[in-house]
């Protein structure tokens, strides 16, 4: 291929690449070791090691195991049902098709769904149950952050599984495995892949999580995520939203160490 | 073993009942004449004539489309170029870090990305509103195009140019007439997959939006924490009418590309 033309058509991208990626980073180290006035200083670092800040930590990352846990545990039968359905690439869109819906909207209707006169306070009623504030406790908050991960958990899973040689499964099952054994010894460690990277999809944006936070938890809970957004933008302390910000960018690399790059990942809002 | 037992398909049948209901729950209020979710009063359309009529959220509205197909195009662009570029990086440490560089943006939540650009926007003297949003909207979307155009560029034969220059094309035929037809299915990909990013973010244009410029999302956020307005609904039913149409839209092309790659081989 002719070098030179291809040379200035890398020009663009590596603008974006210089002013996206890579300043971006250097500025939030520069601004996470900024006080309030702009001189430099650790102080957000030790701040940041304070019972007040490990204790966040620690429960954000308690709620992201949580929804990555539930999210794993419905998403998996659900994949493994899915790939021995007839039309399996259809059902695989219908899947996908809530995720395209905006993420405001399908959190939006669990404020109606939760609500005190809401469908489910109704339902229990009937069962002769006192209705309860459902909005702004751990379940919703947990719920609703579930849901609106499945999908994404759904996909590597199924992928895995489809690309999983049936053969394989015969065979296990001629040399007398029970069906349990030969899902823990053969269809598990088989797609282990599209776990791990339907795990790396769904925590890292659990940790990061500000919006479902603030609209189904009522500011209850505490995420990295909504301590970034709140230095940001309400305290305006950006060089401790920053220091956040770089823990937050440690534990992701932690994270995708430990779960593998083999897979690219893909967002999730 | 290949027949889904009763209970699997009870579970399905359970998972599909629940990602939908939240959508449908939304839709059919939107058409209730009482003010909330809870009772169903009438049947009516004065939630969508208010969206209609409401002419600030029409504002929004199209400020919304237009920061995507702008930035769906400019990153569309940027992208395909870098994946040009990447494809013609020998050196594969050079490459490597190249591609990790381009999933950065990828991987990152949201809220970082988000902060950083807000730290960048504001020392480069970018006035937060349209500008900053598009700028963003651009930068998080060029990874996705690459990451659709590059397999195109990777499976593609290099007899294939070597042949057209033979025949005596010059780098814009070779350019116009040989890599952009076979790599056209990617950056249609690419294009729709940013404009559906674009349209559907939240976080980062909340960081990056300022004081008087909004997109639809940020506008849904706004007026869900000040409590439930079934006008908001209208717009869900509205949304989920257009996403419904731009899968089909999508299927149809990117099917109709297809078939016409295939044809040519």
């Amino acid at each position: 291929m002719q070098t030179k033309t291809s040379k200035s058509a890398l020009f663009p991208y590596m603008l974006w690449i210089l002013f996206f990626v890579i300043a971006p980073i250097a500025l939030v180290v520069y601004y996470s070791l900024l006080d309030l006035h702009g001189n430099f200083t650790l102080d957000n670092y030790k701040a940041f090691f304070t019972s007040v800040y490990l204790k966040m930590t620690v429960s954000s990352f308690w709620y992201a195991f949580l929804i990555t846990f539930f999210t794993l545990l419905i998403s998996y039968p659900t994949a493994y049902f899915l790939t021995k359905t007839k039309h399996k690439q259809l059902w695989l869109l219908l899947i996908i098709i809530p995720s395209w819906i905006n993420l405001l909207l399908k959190t939006y209707a669990f404020i109606g769904i939760f609500g005190l006169y809401g469908p489910i306070n109704a339902f229990i009623e009937v069962f002769g149950f006192d209705p309860k504030q459902m909005l702004f406790t751990d379940i919703s908050f947990i719920f609703v952050s579930v849901y609106i991960f499945i999908p994404f958990m759904i996909l590597p899973i199924f992928n895995a599984l489809d690309r999983l040689n049936p053969t394989l499964i015969y065979a296990s099952r001629d040399l007398g495995a029970s069906a349990f054994t030969t899902f823990r010894r053969v269809i598990l460690p088989l797609t282990m892949d599209g776990v791990k990277s339907g795990i790396q999809v769904v925590f890292i944006p659990a940790l990061s999580l500000f919006m479902i936070t603030r609209l189904i938890a009522g500011n209850r809970v505490i995420t990295l995520g909504t301590a970034i957004e709140q230095q940001f933008l309400v305290t305006q302390n950006w060089g401790m939203g920053s220091t956040i910000a770089v823990f937050l960018i440690l534990f992701m690399v932690v994270i995708m160490l430990i779960t593998g790059q083999k897979n690219k990942g893909g967002r999730v809002r | 073993m290949n027949k889904l037992s009763a209970s699997a398909k009870v579970y399905l049948i359970i998972v599909f009942i629940v990602l939908y209901a939240p959508i449908f729950y939304l839709i059919f209020y939107s058409f209730n004449s009482g003010g909330s979710m809870n009772h169903f009063e009438s049947f009516t359309l004065e939630h969508y004539q208010a969206v209609f009529e409401d002419s600030r959220l029409l504002v929004i509205l199209i400020n919304t489309v237009i920061v995507a197909l702008l930035s769906a195009l400019i990153s569309t662009i940027i992208g395909t170029l870098g994946a040009i570029g990447i494809v013609t990086v020998k050196d594969s440490k050079m490459r490597n870090t190249l591609l990790s560089l381009n999933n950065v943006l990828i991987v990152s939540p949201d809220v970082i990305i988000g902060a950083s650009f807000l730290i960048l926007f504001t020392i480069a003297g970018i006035k937060l509103g349209f500008t900053s949003v598009l700028l963003a909207h651009v930068a998080f979307s060029v990874p996705i195009v690459v990451l659709m155009v590059l397999p195109k560029l990777l499976e593609m034969n290099t007899s294939l140019i070597d042949a057209a220059l033979d025949l005596g094309a010059t780098k814009k035929d070779i350019m116009m007439r040989v890599i952009l037809p076979y790599i056209q299915p990617g950056i249609f990909a690419g294009f729709f997959l940013a404009l559906t990013y674009s349209l559907d973010d939240f976080a980062v244009t909340f960081f990056v939006t300022g004081n008087g410029f909004s997109t639809l999302s940020v506008e849904i956020y706004s007026m869900a924490r000040a409590g439930i307005s079934l006008t908001v609904n209208a717009i869900s039913g509205l949304v989920f009418f257009v996403t419904v149409l731009v899968v089909i839209g999508y299927y149809f092309v990117t099917s109709r590309a297809t078939k016409r790659t295939e044809g040519q081989q």
